[in-house]
């Protein structure tokens, strides 16, 4: 199995970009960012399959007990803004408290091998969740996100049930705060949206990717064969989690 | 001693009254301090958007989450960052407090409202 061996150079490049970057801000005349004007532009038009979203994670870097990306996961996304409701058992709260990033251990039970992996919604070309959903509120996006539209999820949960990666979270109790971005409410399920906020408004990363200090999180355009994923996806050799469900997953891991 | 006792619980009494009239409530909407109150019209003419801005918000909600399409004026985030108001403390009030900018008509007109259930009351900056 070859690993992974360009992160010293992927750090040079990327200290690199950041000397450029801080550079051209200082350059440019006050007031004026370029990057920022870039980044800070929401969506005019309506999102199209030009663009296939994906996301290649590498186990070997993921340090057992890391829990970085799903910190960073649950403070974009407001999850860090829910407490255990009053009365609810400390048991019960761990169970269904919500999680759009979990962290996984496998075991191969013949060679004992064990690999520590974030497990989300893997966004699967053909979403059992999508299929199963009775108001069309689960639905996947033309550039490959799948996600709840709260508007029409009646709560059921059929989604749940359907999906093999127990990537979905309900919403048991009314919320307090929510942030403008990720609104959320009694009675909803949801899901990692591979920060679709960011998506929708020029930004090229999610949260999880920019927390991990390994690397081992590479998200892109799976459509665009130059795309960092793409090219990362071409050279080293991973798999789709139950591949034999035939879903062709936007998540991938490498070493599992 | 008593009588001295009587007339210390007194002035304590008016004074905190006095105190209670003066103080600016924390948590009340200071008015002109919304960015709309600055401004002559809404996204559209005031008595129109009277009539449909819930028509112009479930437009948008539908092509926001659908078609990820947020370069418009018909947000519901937009609606409450231009009216949210401030506090004599400079923190937002929330659109949905009682006699703010939302709770206030759709308390009067008897109108249920969904939108806070799960929207952020307040801009969170992001």
């Amino acid at each position: 199995m070859s690993q992974p061996t360009d992160q010293p150079t992927n750090k040079h490049r990327r200290e690199f970009l950041a000397g450029a970057a801080a550079v051209t801000a200082t350059a440019i005349a006050p007031g004026v960012f370029l990057q920022s004007v870039a980044d800070a532009a929401p969506r005019a038009s309506a999102v199209t399959d030009d663009v296939r979203y994906g996301m290649l994670i590498d186990t070997t870097k993921c340090a057992d007990g890391c829990n970085d990306c799903v910190s960073a996961c649950d403070k974009e996304n407001g999850i860090d803004l829910l407490s255990k409701p009053e009365g609810a058992s400390e048991e019960l709260w761990e169970m269904q408290r919500p999680r759009w990033i979990r962290t996984v251990k496998l075991k191969n039970n013949l060679t004992g091998r064990v690999t520590s992996l974030p497990m989300m919604c893997q966004h699967c070309e053909h979403p059992p969740c999508v299929d199963v959903c009775p108001t069309g509120a689960s639905f996947r996006r033309a550039d490959g996100i799948v996600m709840v539209d709260r508007h029409t999820c009646i709560g059921c949960r059929y989604c749940m049930m359907a999906c093999p990666y127990n990537a979905r979270s309900f919403i048991h109790e009314n919320i307090q705060t929510t942030l403008t971005a990720v609104p959320r409410g009694k009675g909803c399920v949801e899901s990692c949206t591979f920060c679709v906020q960011r998506r929708d408004n020029g930004g090229t990363t999610t949260a999880c990717q920019d927390a991990c200090t390994q690397g081992a999180i590479v998200f892109g355009d799976l459509k665009d064969p130059d795309s960092a994923v793409s090219q990362a996806m071409a050279k080293y050799p991973n798999v789709q989690i139950r591949a034999d469900l035939k879903l062709n997953t936007g998540v991938r891991y490498t070493d599992v | 001693m008593k009588r001295n006792f009587g007339l210390s619980l007194l002035l304590v009494l008016c004074l905190g009254l006095l105190g209670g009239l003066g103080m600016v409530h924390a948590g009340e909407g200071v008015k002109g301090s919304a960015k709309a109150d600055k401004l002559d019209a809404c996204v559209a003419p005031t008595a129109f958007m009277r009539r449909n801005h819930f028509e112009l918000i479930k437009h948008q909600r539908h092509i926001t989450v659908h078609e990820g399409i947020r370069k418009t004026d018909h947000s519901l985030a937009g609606c409450v960052d231009c009216h949210v108001r401030k506090d004599a403390q400079g923190s937002h009030v929330p659109v949905n407090t009682p006699g703010e900018f939302c709770a206030g008509c759709h308390q009067f007109t008897g109108t249920t409202l969904d939108c806070f259930t799960c929207h952020a009351t307040k801009p969170t900056g992001n």
